[in-house]
């Protein structure tokens, strides 16, 4: 037992001798007290004792004994807002909220000293979502919001509230009583056959209550990655499968009283394995005599992509007429998500008033609707008799399109009749779940004497590792939208997407289009360097216009139109917004600045089918109800939901109550991804909300009434009668958003070390909804691609692991890494998506890291063509160039 | 992270409490690594803290500090002499912030013997005397420079622990100068180094680019070509420490570089 006086209230509960004070007070019911990585590193679980900010998952428990602790449920006093949450919601200073209380407790425990170097004391909080502008804003005193309504404000998210003060829920938040945990034994070979698992030491543990390995579960193969056509994945994946594909895959599950037994019975499984040879490189497993991880896979081909357009047979025969040719390759690394909430999900059953179970799943997922379905057909029941949802995810960036966790709890309390909860550890999150592509693309280009492209050829190379979630899609949309944007008389396009034995890749923001956009884009300047042309003029020259044809390597029709087009403006806006930037003092060593730009088109929504339903119910006291199925992570589809249907009604938002993430809020919707958020549930809710508009209206002319939606409430109510309106969008016809990067860096030649001296984002995103979560949106896409370009790398080591899976391995931006980002907006229209709006969530990754790489090639008089543009790799590569330069 | 291990914590009030040792005991200083990584050996944490040690105390001999002073408390102790200016900065070159600095020590960044610990470049900068006291109760000394011997290991015998440091009064007088590399700002050290300059003329610490702490001694203060060299043949490539916060031909070459820098700084 111990003792505290926890947010004022003295509290004696019970606590194990190992046990961290991140549990307990979760144990207390502080929900606040998040768990990001569980090893001190992301801030998310701060809190303070005795007023001094400490990180609660490396605090023992008994050392918080006798202390005053205070955690985000105690910082509002009297239930008013303290300053600086309310400050975090005019500075819109948060998207998924999961980094929140521990941002807002950690700014609480500042001094003098912290204050005085805030991006310092900071280094130890990870804001996946952001890109700390908004938060450094918060500091500042800045807001971001503001008091108008309608379409064009800066409304506050409607769990604005909620998440600065704690109380908005993810996936392990207040748990149902007697809760089983599970845990996962992992396989440590690459490659291996399970031969034998001896349960016996497991089941001897007390309080081991179910253990599932392949011998246990249905054979059903399907896919983790998640797509409204569930054939569009490959179905290579069992549930548990006994041939071992990847270090990581899961073996077993036990489940528990506890976590700490489950843990400990894992470790207490014997399991023997015949360890086969196992395919770590990619370029060698099409080898002739390379063992096929998969039966289906000839050649360990999980995807494949081929197509050209134009006069010529070859590229070679284009490139042989070209004034100016070039032909380079270009390496992407594998990176994490790093969603602050790791894949997470509790189950439970509920009864119906007939008896009858029904499965309800709470989990960390943007696909709640899909994942139904799966489990649906995995589990032979009735969709109706599966409820899955999400109050709020922390975070996904496309990792959480993905089944995850959720067979194993729906498979183990069908089995238990209790709730039962999967929790990733961060490691897991790291070595079970999925990473961005690894690509090799190889850019041929010849250009004429003016600059005008002949010929454009790109082969790529992705690593879809041992399972092919996400591998067609993500190699045929990166082989899309990269080769469009440029008109070009002759394409070329051969992709192949393989299988190794390393971990699954899956969807990561951009989908494919980061890592070719970074080849297109470097090749490029490379082009303007060797022809003489200026790369804003080289792009002007050659880039797509409205009445272009949008080919990619095949004329197939499409559904994809120009809604509007900002490209042209996004260029001007950002080149002169780069002249104007200052450059401060670089002191001393030996400095030099670059300039780099790159562009980016992206489709507004997926291909291939996404659909939305929503639905506005005027209620009684004049509110509205509104329901709708796509998931909120921090990418504010909720914020711009409400603001459509406020405006299209003539309500205040505040009068909006919102059902999201649901499968039993309304009939379907394929999910929160693609960017769908704005462009297709959008729509789906601005077509409802004048569904609604039309049954008051119709109402009103009816009982000679006015507009005002109390009187009209109050009638329809005294009639017995509800009002409401339906809205559905099948996400076509389809557009295309744009964004410009620039950057000027510095790079240091001795050193290799580089600085942003300035960063600027343009983008064509159509009417801005809402300005403050528009620019948040790119702001973050910002932060992490600059990650993604010069820092972060998932390692495999010789035997196929994962070498860096923890934040102190693998370097997440923190505020000090970042430079500010300055955001600009083309002014456009677009025909197609809600009140001429489009989509902006995942298209500003995608310019980035050409930009960065274009910029430091010009400042280190070198080209960096692989990823991450690390210093200690320029450094290396300045060495080598003066190297051969002296020989 | 929870310890799922961990069956008992023992809270001696004095060093004379300490419980006899035993297999699967931990010394647990602020817990800010022991927490971080699952321990599964682990079954009974020593709780340092209980001690009540004085966190810093002058003796004749120069500034004793305790294992278990927190970085925060040697932060902020206040500038009583030259040396001392390197406490803060040194502090603030550890990987965690100002929350971690609220509760992790001295000891336990010593006794880690990361390459990037910053109390270790410190503590051999400052000709640091560590006491140790065996799990008998008998106590020794040891230099810092001789404590840590490798990547993760330290001269410290089974149930060993690392009591205090004494910095010398010699050292304390003594003119210092940090320099860190890392590959992000307020990141990892990729190299740390302190050069100190005082009667016995020019010493350098070389951590974090090598595997343990490396320490040249010069009569006088050298030039600062006349450094580099020395630092370069020093960071052999065995010695150096391949990691994934810079590759380690990087980290010699920052080292190299700093070691020139500190020499011109201590030269104005």
């Amino acid at each position: 037992m111990i003792s505290i006086v926890l947010n004022g209230r003295a509290v004696t509960a019970p606590a194990t001798p190992g046990q961290c004070l991140r549990t307990f007070l979760r144990a207390q019911g502080c929900n606040g007290v998040k768990r990001g990585c569980d090893a001190g590193d992301c801030g998310a679980c701060t809190v303070l004792v005795d007023g001094a900010a400490v990180q609660s998952c490396v605090m023992p428990a008994f050392r918080a004994e006798g202390h005053a602790v205070t955690t985000i449920e105690g910082l509002a006093e009297g239930g008013e807002l303290c300053p600086l949450q309310q400050q975090f919601i005019d500075s819109g200073a948060f998207q998924c909220g999961y980094c929140t209380p521990g941002m807002i407790l950690t700014i609480a425990g500042f001094d003098a000293v912290q204050a005085a170097d805030p991006a310092r004391a900071l280094k130890s909080n990870i804001c996946r979502c952001t890109g700390y502008a908004p938060i450094a804003d918060a500091l500042d005193g800045i807001a971001r919001c503001d008091d108008r309504v309608g379409i064009g404000a800066s409304t506050p998210p409607p769990a604005a509230c909620g998440v600065v003060s704690g109380t908005v829920r993810y996936a392990m938040d207040a748990p149902p009583d007697g809760l089983l945990h599970a845990r996962l034994r992992r396989s440590p070979h690459a490659s291996a056959r399970i031969l034998h698992i001896d349960r016996a030491a497991a089941l001897a543990i007390d309080g081991v209550r179910l253990i599932l390995t392949h011998e246990d579960v249905p054979h059903f193969p399907y896919s983790t990655g998640r797509h409204e056509n569930f054939r569009d994945d490959p179905e290579d994946t069992l549930i548990f499968d006994p041939l071992i594909r990847f270090a990581g895959q899961r073996v077993a599950a036990v489940i528990a009283d506890t976590a700490a037994i489950a843990e400990a019975a894992c470790a207490a499984l014997d399991i023997t394995y015949e360890v086969l040879p196992a395919l770590l490189d990619p370029t060698a497993v099409q080898d002739e005599g390379a063992p096929q991880l998969h039966a289906h896979a000839p050649r360990n081909v999980a995807a494949r992509v081929q197509g050209q357009v134009g006069p010529h047979a070859t590229i070679d025969e284009v490139l042989a007429g070209a004034a100016h040719v070039v032909d380079r390759t270009y390496t992407t690394q594998r990176l994490h998500h790093a969603s602050l909430e790791t894949h997470a999900g509790i189950a439970w059953l509920e009864r119906d008033a007939a008896g009858e179970d029904s499965l309800v799943i709470r989990s960390s997922t943007q696909v709640p609707f899909l994942t139904r379905d799966t489990l649906a057909r995995m589990l032979q029941m009735p969709r109706e008799r599966i409820r899955v949802f999400c109050d709020r995810v922390g975070g996904g960036f496309g990792g959480k399109q993905e089944l995850i966790v959720e067979d194993i709890i729906a498979l183990a309390t069908l089995r238990l009749g209790r709730p039962v909860a999967l929790e990733y550890t961060r490691e897991e999150a790291f070595t079970g779940a999925s990473t961005r592509h690894p690509m090799q693309i190889r850019v041929r280009m010849g250009a004429d004497a003016q600059g005008r492209l002949l010929g454009l050829a790109m082969d790529v190379l992705a690593e879809t590792g041992a399972y092919g979630n996400h591998a067609p899609g993500v190699l045929h949309h990166g082989c899309n939208e990269s080769m469009i944007v440029y008109n070009c008389p002759s394409k070329f396009v051969d992709g192949v997407s393989v299988y190794a034995n390393t971990p699954p890749s899956g969807a990561f923001r951009g989908y494919g289009l980061s890592q070719t956009i970074f080849a297109v884009e470097s090749a490029m300047d490379e082009l303007a360097i060797a022809s003489g042309i200026d790369p804003w003029r080289l792009r002007e020259i050659n880039m797509i216009r409205p009445g272009d044809p949008m080919i990619s390597h095949h004329d197939t029709p499409h559904d994809v139109t120009f809604g509007s087009y900002g490209l042209d403006q996004c260029l001007v806006l950002a080149r002169d917004a780069l002249d104007r930037a200052q450059t401060p003092e670089l002191g001393d060593g030996d400095w030099h600045l670059g300039d780099g730009m790159a562009i980016a088109l992206i489709d507004t929504a997926p291909p291939r089918g996404h659909y939305a339903h929503a639905a506005v119910t005027l209620r009684e006291d004049g509110g509205v109800d509104l329901d709708v199925g796509t998931a909120e992570f921090g990418n504010g589809s909720v914020t711009t939901h409400v603001q459509l249907v406020a405006t299209t009604l003539g309500i205040e938002p505040t009068r909006i109550r919102v059902r999201h993430g649901d499968t039993e809020a309304v009939a379907h919707d394929t999910g929160a991804y693609g960017s769908a958020g704005i462009v297709i549930a959008g729509l789906a809710c601005h077509r409802a909300a004048l569904a609604l508009k039309a049954e008051m209206e119709a109402f009103a002319a009816d009982h000679q009434l006015g507009t005002d939606p109390g009187a009209i409430a109050a009638r329809a109510a005294s009639r017995g009668r509800t009002l409401s309106g339906s809205g559905y969008s099948d996400g076509s016809p389809r557009s295309v958003a744009f964004n410009v990067q620039a950057f000027r860096v510095a790079v240091n030649r001795d050193s290799g070390e580089w600085r942003i001296v300035a960063s600027i984002q343009a983008a064509d995103a159509g009417v801005v909804l809402n300005p403050m979560q528009c620019r948040g949106q790119i702001e973050g896409g910002v932060a992490q691609a600059i990650g993604g370009a010069l820092m972060e790398e998932v390692r495999i080591d010789g035997a196929g692991r994962i070498a860096n899976p923890s934040f102190r391995s693998y370097h997440v931006p923190r505020m000090a890494d970042l430079p500010r980002t300055e955001v600009l907006f083309a002014d456009t229209y677009d025909t197609t998506g809600p009140l001429g709006a489009k989509s902006m969530s995942e298209s500003p990754f995608n310019p980035v890291a050409p930009a960065l790489a274009n910029a430091i090639a010009r400042a280190a008089g070198v080209r960096p063509r692989s990823l991450p543009m690390r210093a200690d790799r320029i450094w290396a590569a300045i060495r080598e160039q003066s190297g051969e330069m002296s020989r | 992270m929870d310890l799922h291990g961990v069956r008992e914590i023992v809270r001696p009030r004095s060093v004379e409490a300490l419980p006899a040792w035993q297999p699967g005991d931990v010394m647990l200083g602020g817990g800010t690594y022991l927490f971080s990584e699952p321990q599964p050996a682990a079954r009974r944490l020593i709780d340092l803290a209980a001690l009540g040690l004085s966190p810093a105390r002058r003796e004749p001999a120069g500034l004793r500090i305790a294992a278990t002073c927190r970085l925060a408390e040697l932060a902020s102790l206040e500038v009583a002499s030259p040396a001392m200016s390197l406490f803060a900065p040194a502090v603030h070159c550890l990987w965690g912030s100002f929350k971690v600095h609220n509760v992790a020590t001295v000891g336990g960044n010593l006794c880690l013997a990361l390459p990037a610990g910053p109390m270790s470049a410190l503590m051999v900068a400052l000709d640091g005397l560590l006491c140790l006291r065996g799990p008998g109760g008998a106590l020794r000394d040891l230099p810092a420079r001789d404590f840590i011997v490798d990547f993760l290991t330290t001269r410290l015998h089974p149930g060993e622990m690392l009591e205090s440091i004494l910095v010398p009064n010699a050292a304390l007088a003594r003119q210092g100068v940090l320099r860190q590399a890392s590959l992000t700002r307020y990141g990892r050290s990729a190299a740390l180094l302190i050069g100190t300059i005082g009667d016995g003329g020019f010493s350098l610490t070389i951590t974090a680019a090598s595997k343990r702490p490396l320490r040249l001694d010069f009569g006088t203060l050298p030039s600062a070509e006349q450094v580099r060299h020395a630092a370069a043949d020093a960071l052999s490539p065995d010695i150096l420490h391949d990691d994934i916060h810079g590759a380690p031909a990087w980290k010699r070459d920052r080292a190299i570089a700093l070691a020139g820098e500190i020499a011109e700084a201590l030269r104005t």
